[in-house]
């Protein structure tokens, strides 16, 4: 007897026949209806006509109907609204049942019926099984929030239900807190501002000890959680790396990989030279290896992540090269994930293996796979250098099997291998040049007639070669049509005597015949050129093409510390960060890697270069965005000519009068007066960088080393915060900070290039604002700022620009400008920077100023908690340029009168009360007056960060 | 956390649908029925799917797809391994996990998923404790039911479900006490065509099938644990233990269970027991060509070896074979070109 006949009776009469069953007095036939309503429920069918009638069946004492009308009112609860309220009773009475299994599964069920109405019932009960003495139910009523909480998100907050939720993490029973934390994980992502993982070094004490004991998927939530946990120093990392290792050898592959998460981000933190590191890199390999060998969907997940894994630190796996070796029968999608990362593996030491077995793929049964395998031979050329021979010959022997789509495939990386190693292999081109009639795929097409443009002058029927395409021309993708065009212009410079009729014809193809625009465009250009100046023709046309590098593939260095952070998520597969994808935009939270602490960073140096490039060795990369200088002499298959250095100077200059220009524009000629400032800047940049920690600041502060340092002379000045991330600037990140010393003002910057192209040509300009502050000399950055390189430039300051009144009265618009684009960001600077030296104004004139200012310019400030005595504060106060004019004690109380004077000659004076000796009362107020009473509040911040660092 | 779950055949049909929170409709499934029409074979569906608003995580097996539906970020290993958990119950549960089994026990599969999950979060996945929460259905018991009116759903808390050992229940007795221990060993070794090995290694678990009274806390030690590269455990065992001693020491589960699984890489020799040569040839003049393989036995320190089976996947454009086997029988599949 099985619950297969539940689906047979599909009579017309189907619903009625229930309906009377349902009604039935007898409990079996109760029961037996109830499991037939069910069945046709999950099959689809809608049976919610049903509802008064099942849930007239809940009232009983049975708990396997009591479950089954339970399992009901959760999938129709919403669309009977008004019927569900008939079964809150029942609910709140089962709350109640002496039996902890029954009053978990009432409040269970409850949070799953999503009406609003029966929502305001479950507060009561849901309150009281927070605080059951049963941890089953307990555990059960967390999770109840979190459902609560996407019903009624504000219901949850005003109810405090949070807060019991917060104190479940320090539960005794480590499945509570482990459902805890799950519940208030999910709460957190969809508030990401919300601050409710508070985590502490108790908390995260608290969850360790739980970590060891709760079930597996308990694990996975308490390492996720770990995971976004900052520790506070080096040994902290460790301690918490110790006791997360244990991890890596459970049997479920989900908590292996979160628990590698949390290793690789707090690895970060970790000193090279520590033992621990190094036993630590030993420990993670066997258990990544062990992934790959359980099912296929979870290799595929697990590959994904083993490729950024690799990516980030490659000496951990370096010597498992075989166990990516591909199986005969794993899924196509494992396959080629496998082969990735056999090429991120590639080195020296096991190349011969790597290309035996890439070799025996090539003559696989799959045609991507093999497609993949051919281009896989072709990067581990570019890739090892010492191996390209080889690779070149087993190429060779590839196209001597004759297969169509493994010869154009092998074209297309012999050309890749052209651009990384020029002059070397062209006895191959013979070989190829036999093959061209077979080739019928456009990139195959076009990367051959590119060789054969390049080698023209080797090859003696280079011009029949490219006759023969031209005869079709018109039917050829735009591609290759471009390639053609180029190949012969080529041709032409280098056997000018033969070839002129040819060059004539495709240029008058290109110009005249085709509607495609960057064609025409490109037959313009190569005829003004040729008839112009053919000398300048052939500078431009035949310089000398940068060369390629392997890391073209390489995800870029940023992006790839953000998805090391998210590891084991969607986000780790598809290699994209969360925000790329998530839906809705629910405000991701960035995640970065922590910094380094301060006790390992002087014996450490700033990693400069990722491992496997050595440093210094400058890295040319075919520019994958829009090059916006580059496009325009791009002639060919992408790389930006390096023309004469007369050129490009010209070129640079008139990249400078285009910001300036564009900024003019952008902000000039509007006619002044209240109008806000038209100047928009990107919104997120607009946010006050300094204030609040600015996102990925993580790792800009693992190159900074010069915070805490200033303090020496001067004025004050604040830690570098990052200005303009570098996800919004194409790669690069500014940081900053204001100074001023001896007189002088400067802008304290700090360029990091985190993009996989050299920047050069830098150059800044500040909107017009409120002080007139503008740059006294032009950005100096010498040398082009390679892949991951920082430098650090003071660039000094002058107040004698024009002025316009921003709000707030210190925001500072700048435009950065590179190689690669122009980029606005607004930051604050403290005002400080404005006091002049000379703020010290006598006590006569004192007075009779702070007489003349009327009352209401005054403004009261309090700076809270700054247990300092008048002494100190007057001394602290005199190194940033406020000046002490007077000092008075009344009643106990030391009164400060101060003095100073900004550089547009603003006079602000100040009376400050300080009450020595009182150690409860620490808060000193201060009074300000000044002509220009906007000021005020800033000169009170000016105060409060002068005294409070 | 995890959505809904779909359970399809491989017609193409829906015979199934959970929702632990919101319903999300039916029709998110045609997102995964593009990928499996793209993915030609069933094996080839790729486990992860996003659509607009979903993302679809799904396994294959016992030729029914398992698709879990997600809507926000999640560990996608935690849901396959969900998923594998799910299959894993119903095999225990029913003996078998197939399209009519599943559709014979609807009521208790359902009743089963909605004890594994709790608004996406895993509730209860030990095999153990979900029968004392839900019983499996026997012959015997279904016809007691109908008699006594008695249920198959329990009303007790499962006793081990907050204790510090989860996995096994308390007053567990048995007249005869007994264990039994499986060492299962996989090779995965590719072989080059001279014969000579490329890389081989050993993928092993030990299951174990305990019936013991009480509370036992047993312990087991290996001649030469330094062999196992990794390991991985049942909760059960001590952790600590292993660490320092190299012994296992645990309080098994009571019935079934897989007590560790190991691997022991290439770096480490692995004696193949069997050696693989072929030799392949094409006659000139027509289509037809020759496949020999032999395969025999190697450094098998005495034992015989049994159950040999070679499985060759032949190229598409192979349209027929005859096999002539010089030992055993034989198949081949026309439609996946697999000869067996």
């Amino acid at each position: 007897m099985t619950d297969s006949k539940y689906f047979t009776t599909t009579k017309k009469g189907e619903i009625f026949e229930l309906k009377a069953e349902l009604n039935s007095d007898k409990k079996e036939k109760k029961k037996e209806a109830v499991k037939k309503v069910i069945a046709s429920m999950t099959v689809g069918k809608d049976v919610s006509a049903l509802f008064p009638d099942v849930v007239n069946c809940m009232q009983t004492d049975n708990l396997e109907l009591k479950k089954l009308v339970y399992l009901y009112l959760m999938n129709y609860a919403k669309s009977q609204p008004d019927m569900a309220i008939m079964a809150v009773n029942t609910f709140v009475k089962d709350c109640e049942d002496p039996n902890p299994l029954i009053r978990a599964l009432a409040v269970r069920t409850m949070g799953c019926i999503r009406v609003d109405k029966i929502t305001e019932y479950l507060c009561e009960p849901l309150r009281k099984c927070l605080k059951d003495e049963d941890p089953y139910v307990r555990k059960t009523a967390a999770v109840c929030v979190a459902k609560l909480h996407d019903i009624n998100a504000q219901l949850v907050e005003d109810q405090g239900f949070l807060d019991t939720l917060k104190d479940l993490i320090s539960d005794s029973n480590p499945m509570v807190v482990a459902n805890a934390v799950a519940a208030l994980s999910e709460i957190a992502e969809s508030h990401p501002s919300s601050n409710l993982l508070d985590l502490n070094p108790q908390s995260i004490n608290k969850l360790l000890t739980a970590l060891n004991e709760c079930t597996e998927w308990g694990q996975i939530f308490i390492l996720d959680c770990l995971a976004n946990y900052t520790p506070k120093d080096d040994r902290e990392a460790q301690s918490i790396c110790e006791r997360v290792t244990p991890r890596l050898s459970h049997a479920n592959s989900a908590v292996v990989l979160s628990a590698v998460k949390v290793l690789m981000k707090f690895m970060e933190m970790l000193s090279k030279d520590l033992d621990y590191y190094g036993t630590l890199l030993k420990k993670l390999a066997p258990p990544l290896v062990t992934l790959l060998s359980a099912e296929p969907e979870l290799q595929y997940v697990a590959l994904r992540n083993i490729n950024l894994i690799v990516q980030k630190r490659p000496e951990i796996l370096k010597h498992e090269m075989k166990v990516f070796f591909v199986k005969y029968n794993d899924p196509i999608y494992v396959k080629l994930e496998k082969l990735d990362i056999m090429i991120r593996l590639a080195s020296q030491a096991n190349i011969a293996q790597v290309l035996a077995e890439l070799k025996e793929y090539a003559t696989e049964v799959d045609v991507d796979f093999v497609r993949k395998a051919v281009r896989a031979i072709g990067r581990c050329a570019i890739k090892v250098e010492q191996s390209a021979e080889r690779c070149v010959s087993t190429l060779l022997d590839l196209i001597q099997t004759k297969v169509n789509y493994v010869v154009q495939e092998a074209i297309v990386v012999i050309k890749d291998i052209f651009r990384k190693y020029p002059n070397k292999y062209e006895s191959v081109i013979a070989t190829l040049c036999e093959n061209l009639d077979s080739l019928d795929e456009p990139e195959a097409r076009a990367a051959m007639i590119w060789i054969v443009g390049e080698y023209a002058e080797r090859i003696d029927n280079a011009d029949e070669l490219l006759e023969s395409f031209l005869e079709g021309f018109h039917d050829e993708s735009t591609q290759v049509q471009l390639q053609l065009l180029t190949a012969i212009v080529k041709l032409f410079l280098k056997k000018p005597t033969e070839t002129q009729e040819l060059v004539q014809q495709v240029l008058s193809l290109a110009t005249q015949d085709s509607d495609n625009p960057d064609l025409r465009d490109r037959g313009y250009i190569y005829w003004r050129l040729l008839s112009t100046d053919p000398v300048a023709a052939k500078e431009v046309v035949l310089a000398e093409k940068p060369l390629i590098s392997e890391e073209t593939d390489l995800i870029e260095p940023t992006l790839l510390d953000e998805l090391i952070c998210y590891i084991g998520t969607l986000a780790s597969v598809y290699h994209k960060p969360p925000s790329a994808f998530v839906e809705g935009g629910r405000g991701v939270v960035h995640k970065s890697l922590p910094p380094r602490t301060a006790s390992s960073e002087s014996t450490e140096s700033p990693e400069t270069a990722p491992a496997g490039a050595p440093p210094g060795e400058q890295l040319d990369v075919i520019p994958t965005q829009g090059d916006l200088l580059g496009d325009l002499l791009n002639l060919d298959l992408g790389p930006p000519v390096s023309g004469p250095p007369l050129a490009t100077s010209s070129v640079q200059m008139g990249a400078v009068d285009l910001l300036g220009g564009g900024l003019d524009s952008l902000m000039g000629d509007e006619p002044e007066g209240i109008g806000a400032p038209n100047f928009v800047a990107p919104p997120a940049a607009t946010v006050p960088a300094n204030l609040g920690a600015p996102m990925g600041s993580g790792l800009s502060d693992l190159f900074d080393l010069t915070s805490g340092v200033g303090t020496l002379s001067g004025s004050y000045v604040a830690p570098k915060a990052v200005w303009l991330p570098a996800m919004k600037a194409k790669g690069l990140e500014i940081s900053g900070t204001f100074t001023r010393q001896v007189g002088s003002i400067s802008m304290d910057l700090q360029l990091t290039n985190k993009a996989l192209q050299v920047m050069t040509d830098f150059a800044i300009q500040f909107n017009r604002n409120s002080f007139g502050l503008a740059p006294a000399a032009p950005l100096q950055v010498h040398a082009p700022l390679s892949p991951n390189q920082t430098v650090e430039i003071s660039l000094p300051l002058n107040t004698v620009g024009s002025v316009m009144k921003m709000e707030p009265l210190n925001n500072l618009q700048v435009a950065v400008k590179n190689n690669i684009d122009v980029f606005y960001f607004s930051t604050l600077y403290p005002l400080h920077i404005l006091f002049v030296e000379d703020g010290k104004m006598d006590r006569q004139m004192f007075l009779a100023t702070w007489k003349d200012i009327p009352n209401e310019n005054e403004a009261q400030f309090q700076i809270r908690d700054c247990p300092l005595n008048a002494e100190a504060v007057s001394s602290r106060l005199q190194s940033s340029n406020i000046f002490t004019v007077a000092k008075r004690n009344v009643e106990g109380q030391d009164m400060l009168y101060q003095s100073l004077k900004l550089t547009n000659g603003i006079w602000v004076l100040a009376e400050l009360r300080v009450q020595p000796g009182n150690p409860s009362f620490t808060d000193l107020e201060l009074s300000l007056k000044c002509r220009a009473p906007e000021v005020s509040q800033h000169v009170y911040q000016a105060y409060e960060t002068i005294l409070k660092n | 956390m995890i959505h809904s779950l779909f359970l399809i055949n491989s017609s193409g049909d829906i015979f199934l649908e959970k929702h632990w929170k919101s319903v999300v409709s039916r029709s998110v499934c045609d997102y995964f029925f593009e990928a499996q029409e793209r993915a030609t074979e069933a094996e080839n569906v790729p486990p992860v799917i996003p659509t607009p608003h979903h993302y679809l995580l799904s396994v294959y097996r016992h030729k029914i797809f398992f698709v879990a539906v997600v809507q926000t970020e999640v560990p996608p290993l935690f849901v396959i391994e969900f998923l594998h958990r799910v299959v894993d119950t119903f095999q225990d549960y029913f003996g078998v996990c197939s399209e009519p089994v599943i559709k014979d026990n609807v009521v208790v599969v359902y009743e089963v998923l909605e004890e594994m999950l709790d608004n996406g979060f895993p509730l209860a996945t030990e095999s153990n404790i979900l029968k004392e929460l839900i019983k499996p259905p026997t012959i015997l018991r279904t016809v007691v039911n109908t008699i006594t009116g008695s249920t198959n759903v329990g009303d007790q808390l499962p006793t081990g479900q907050l204790s510090v050992v989860p996995w096994r229940r308390t007053g567990v007795k048995y007249t005869n006490n007994e264990a039994y221990f499986d060492v299962i060993e996989e090779i995965d070794a590719i072989i080059d065509k001279s014969g000579s090995t490329i890389t081989a290694e050993i993928q092993g678990v030990i299951d174990a099938c305990v019936k013991l009274t009480g509370m036992p806390d047993l312990t087991l030690s290996f001649m030469n644990p330094r062999l196992l590269d990794d390991v991985s455990f049942h909760p059960c065992v001590r952790f600590k233990r292993w660490e320092s001693e190299r012994i296992l020491s645990f309080i098994p589960p009571d019935g079934n269970f897989r007590l560790l699984s190991y691997h022991v890489s290439a770096q480490n020799l692995v004696a193949i027991p069997v050696y693989v040569k072929h030799s392949i040839s094409f006659r000139d003049s027509s289509s037809l060509g020759r496949f020999e393989i032999t395969v025999g036995p190697k450094q098998t320190m005495g034992k015989t070896i049994e159950g040999v089976t070679v499985t060759s996947q032949m190229p598409k454009g192979v349209l027929n074979m005859s096999l002539t086997p010089s030992q055993g029988t034989h198949t081949f599949d026309p439609v996946t070109k697999v000869g067996d």
